[in-house]
């Protein structure tokens, strides 16, 4: 009865996708954020199909918080950083961390939809030798920095990629997108504390504020407001915004102007998107039916 | 073949965690519980519901969770820890040294979805390093039971010990295993089948299938002694010696790496005494992503795969 399952083949870059991606990025990129929203949008909408999707072909996945960061991962991958698709090693990349590695079926349809690699392979989350982990893996997908998934982990390490870059003099920077119940652990705390001390303003840290987490809301599991202040009193730059209005977070995505790092507040909606998943706890790990994948899409394709 | 895992119902002993637990609150007014935005996965909404003041919820914070615990310890409760248990035991590992077992604080670390469980998490989520490190922790008893009578004893001898403890509270689905009459005592391993060629140990997960093996081993005519090792700590040292002793070689086999667990225990006793071969089944490095009982296949924790191990050490292949 052993089963025997040879690996799949490794994640390489989609050369399509890849070519595709870099001058529509590059165009996104300087383009205004008033100009930028509408198409980043777009963008946004095709990841939250392929999310949908990716997580009923596993059968498995945190629905909810990944279609709250959608928006934020879009404007960052799609519409501020550098990515590098063909080289996802090329030195002078910038770094994107998702902390919160529970999302990473939205990291994984974003970096596919940048080229990393191919789309179709998205239907291979979670599956046995799968790359596509539950959580993601450093050494198996191109475009991951870091591993992540147990909580509060990857805040310290962007602070290292920033702290680095600025040791070296190098000009990329550093985007890292927290959950907010991720905030509750210490070690993020500790980072704040060494990026403000080291004045890292090519850093730009993310919270996903859609004020849930696994088992309630944050309010009432262990309250973090008043949020803002907290950043603000470690010596952080807050910017609170709308964390679903791309051209808002594309302005707050723009470099420091005081030297100090940047903190943005983004206020956002867990399970975005679907109506019937919005604001609610127990999509936070839960499949959607047949049923509830058709409606979801067809909210998305509208 | 009579397939224990197989054929026989299976639980989820995180139910029977929870009851037990209940239960003895209800009589012991010390008993708290503690965990980290787990309420559901720790199984503890019921409990909440009960005792509300009773469930501290500290939130996503493993190493304030434990340290909290120490301190309710301090002030009189008898808490129970809970939390995933690669977060609950890696996160916190030094709370769980200093501010736990150095200072002998009566606090129950009950350790959810353990071993590879949480399978397609990857191994960020698998849980295979946790015996390996609480075993490192001088003063710690460590329990892994093996089906839900083992569940509810584990819950009640550790509210009763006085002893810094660690629980590794089984997710995957597992058979009942424990006669009626088995006893449940800090460093006695039960001995499911008796047997003269030799000895399997199991824990957890793995007890079922060793039981399975030993079927496999009988019908070529291999005596398979097959012991329950519920106490990784204190360990059964006489049960293995008599292994030793008694049956021609050891196999161990547990849902966890290989350095430093259950089998790294037993090996350094029957080294010390009365060395017999000794195959290890276990975890080797890093695991893949896959389904828990894709991964006890792929790694060979499986009855066929024990049954092996014990021919290899009898040079029988
Ligand atoms: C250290 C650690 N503790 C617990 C967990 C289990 N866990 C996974 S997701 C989650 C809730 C995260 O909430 P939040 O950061 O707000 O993310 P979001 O709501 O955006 O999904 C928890 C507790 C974990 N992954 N890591």
């Amino acid at each position: 009865m052993s089963t025997v399952l040879s690996a799949p083949a490794p994640l390489r870059t989609d050369d399509v996708a890849a070519r595709a991606y870099e001058p529509r990025s590059a165009r996104l990129r300087a383009a205004s954020p008033a100009e930028a929203a509408a198409e980043l949008a777009d963008i946004s909408t095709s990841i939250r199909r392929d999310i949908i999707t990716t997580i009923q072909s596993a059968g498995m996945g945190h629905v909810g918080g990944d279609l709250s960061v959608t928006d934020l991962m879009v404007t960052a991958l799609w519409g501020t950083l550098r990515m590098r698709p063909a080289q996802a090693d090329h030195p002078q990349r910038d770094r994107f961390v998702l902390s919160k590695g529970h999302c990473a079926a939205a990291l994984y349809s974003t970096l596919a939809s940048c080229g990393f690699f191919p789309r179709s392979r998205l239907s291979e989350f979670m599956a046995p030798l799968s790359p596509l982990n539950g959580h993601p893996a450093r050494l198996k997908v191109p475009g991951v920095e870091t591993n992540s998934g147990p909580l509060g982990h990857g805040f310290p390490v962007a602070t290292g990629c920033a702290l680095g870059a600025k040791l070296r003099g190098e000009t990329w920077r550093t985007i890292v997108v927290l959950g907010d119940g991720e905030m509750q652990e210490g070690s993020n705390w500790e980072a704040a504390m060494t990026a403000a001390h080291y004045e890292l303003a090519n850093l730009t840290a993310v919270v996903d504020r859609n004020r849930l987490q696994q088992g309630a809301r944050t309010e009432d599991t262990k309250s973090l407001e008043p949020l803002d202040a907290k950043w603000a009193s470690f010596g952080w730059e807050v910017r609170v915004i709308d964390g679903h209005d791309h051209r808002a977070i594309k302005e707050a995505y723009a470099p420091s102007t005081t030297g100090r790092p940047v903190a943005v507040i983004a206020n956002t909606t867990k399970g975005k998107g679907v109506s019937f998943m919005e604001d609610r706890v127990e999509w936070h790990h839960k499949v959607p039916t047949d049923e509830q994948v058709r409606l979801a899409l067809e909210e998305l394709n509208r | 073949m009579t397939s224990v895992a197989e054929q026989a119902p299976t639980f989820d002993c995180r139910a029977d965690f929870a009851d037990e637990l209940a239960l003895l609150a209800r009589t012991d007014e010390r008993i708290v519980a503690v965990c980290n935005d787990s309420v559901g996965s720790s199984n503890l909404v019921k409990f909440r519901e009960e005792f509300p003041t009773r469930l501290i919820n500290v939130g996503i914070a493993e190493q304030d969770l434990v340290g909290v615990s120490a301190g309710l310890s301090n002030a009189g409760f008898i808490p129970f820890a809970s939390a995933a248990a690669p977060f609950l035991t890696g996160r916190a590992l030094e709370q769980i040294k200093a501010d736990i077992a150095y200072t002998h604080r009566h606090v129950v670390l009950c350790g959810q979805s353990p071993g590879m469980a949480y399978g397609e998490l990857g191994p960020t989520h698998h849980s295979i390093e946790d015996l390996s490190w609480m075993r490192a922790i001088p003063g710690l008893d460590i329990i892994v039971p093996a089906d839900p009578a083992q569940t509810r004893s584990a819950v009640r001898w550790a509210a009763r010990s006085g002893r810094p403890t660690y629980i590794r509270v089984p997710r995957f689905k597992v058979p009942a295993v424990t006669p009626d009459d088995a006893p449940f005592e800090a460093g006695r391993a039960v001995r499911l089948r008796e047997g003269s060629d030799v000895t399997l140990i199991a824990v957890g997960t793995m007890v079922s299938r060793a039981l399975d093996a030993a079927h496999l081993l009988a019908q070529q005519d291999i005596s398979a002694r097959v012991l329950n090792m519920t106490f990784v700590e204190p360990l059964d040292v006489a049960a293995v010696i008599a292994a030793a002793q008694e049956t021609r070689a050891v196999v161990t086999a547990e849902e966890g790496l290989l350095s430093g667990g259950l089998g790294a225990a037993v090996a350094k006793v029957v080294a010390e005494n009365d060395p017999v071969p000794v195959r290890m089944l276990g975890v080797p490095s890093f695991a893949p992503t896959g389904s828990a009982a894709f991964l006890l296949e792929h790694f060979g924790l499986t009855a066929d795969g024990v049954a092996g191990a014990a021919r290899e050490a009898l040079g029988r292949v």
